[in-house]
């Protein structure tokens, strides 16, 4: 019995949507990844310039964002798990909450851009500032592409698209979506919080 | 609320509180630096494995598949605090 229930388990095993969304987002965080080690090598060359910057920025904003962006990434899984369960009318209503924490999180960079902006901080005022802007420009490029993705999800989910038989799109969706929660968790830190 | 008994919202609420922590707690400069960043990296490693595993069901993925991930989480986060105990801070 055991032996077949552990079979049984070994074939059920699978990636939430295609392959290929996978080996992107694999890509993907591996080029973070390298950005991430070329800040921390630039930070070695220069840590007083980086702490002082450092502490102009204001740590709520990315703690902050990084509770929106969880929220959001928690109600994408309440939406696979509604049409995993056929509850289908759930899903366009938890798409549409993580669409908004999508907005929300826009909205919140776009405020600390222009504060900063305004106060005559710009990508060319020193190193730290080019990495803080190309990182979470890039970073932000990323979100809004994943509202876009969420919006087309949720339009799609409306007419009831996804069910448990038929749910790749939706995990496709929710898989970059989670990625690019991933990254912040680990860009706030970095940017906002290292001493 | 039915929603927040599933298993994925208490894993959420987990990253919830552990972003918290980190962010009005352990930035405080009460604690070392040293202390700060090895305690907040680690942290971070763990969130990101919680939203891997969970949230992208990686722990139902094939091992491969898993593996890759998991490899990029133990990298970056030795990658990150290996450097910055490099530095003079550290």
């Amino acid at each position: 019995m055991t032996e077949l229930i552990s079979a049984n388990h070994v074939e059920s095993r699978r990636l939430p949507g295609v392959e290929g969304v996978w080996v992107f987002i694999a890509a993907d965080m591996a080029m973070f990844g390298v950005l991430f080690v070329s800040f921390m090598l630039e930070r070695l060359e220069n840590p007083a310039l980086f702490e002082q910057s450092r502490r102009a920025l204001d740590v709520n904003f990315g703690g902050i964002n990084t509770l929106i962006l969880l929220t959001s990434s928690w109600f994408v899984c309440l939406a696979v798990d509604a049409a995993k369960r056929d509850q289908l009318p759930q899903v366009p209503h938890h798409l549409a909450a993580a669409f908004v924490c999508g907005l929300a999180f826009c909205a919140s960079k776009a405020f600390e851009y222009t504060k900063k902006l305004s106060a005559g901080i710009s990508m060319l005022t020193n190193d730290f500032y080019m990495f803080y802007y190309t990182l979470t420009g890039m970073h932000f490029m990323h979100v809004v592409a994943g509202c876009v993705v969420l919006g087309v999800l949720w339009n799609k989910s409306r007419a009831g698209a996804f069910t448990s038989d038929n749910r790749v799109g939706i995990e496709c969706g929710a898989s970059y979506w989670h990625m690019v929660d991933v990254l912040w968790i680990v860009l706030f830190p970095l940017l906002y919080l290292l001493r | 609320m039915v929603i927040l008994l599933k298993p994925v919202s208490l894993v959420w609420l987990v990253l919830m509180l552990a972003t918290c922590v980190t962010t009005w707690w352990l930035s405080k400069d009460a604690f070392s630096p040293v202390a700060a960043a090895v305690s907040i990296f680690l942290i971070a490693g763990f969130k990101v494995r919680l939203v891997l595993l969970h949230f992208m069901e990686l722990r139902h993925a094939p091992l491969p598949w898993r593996l890759v991930f998991e490899a990029w989480v133990l990298i970056s986060t030795a990658a990150v605090l290996g450097i910055y105990l490099q530095s003079p801070a550290a």
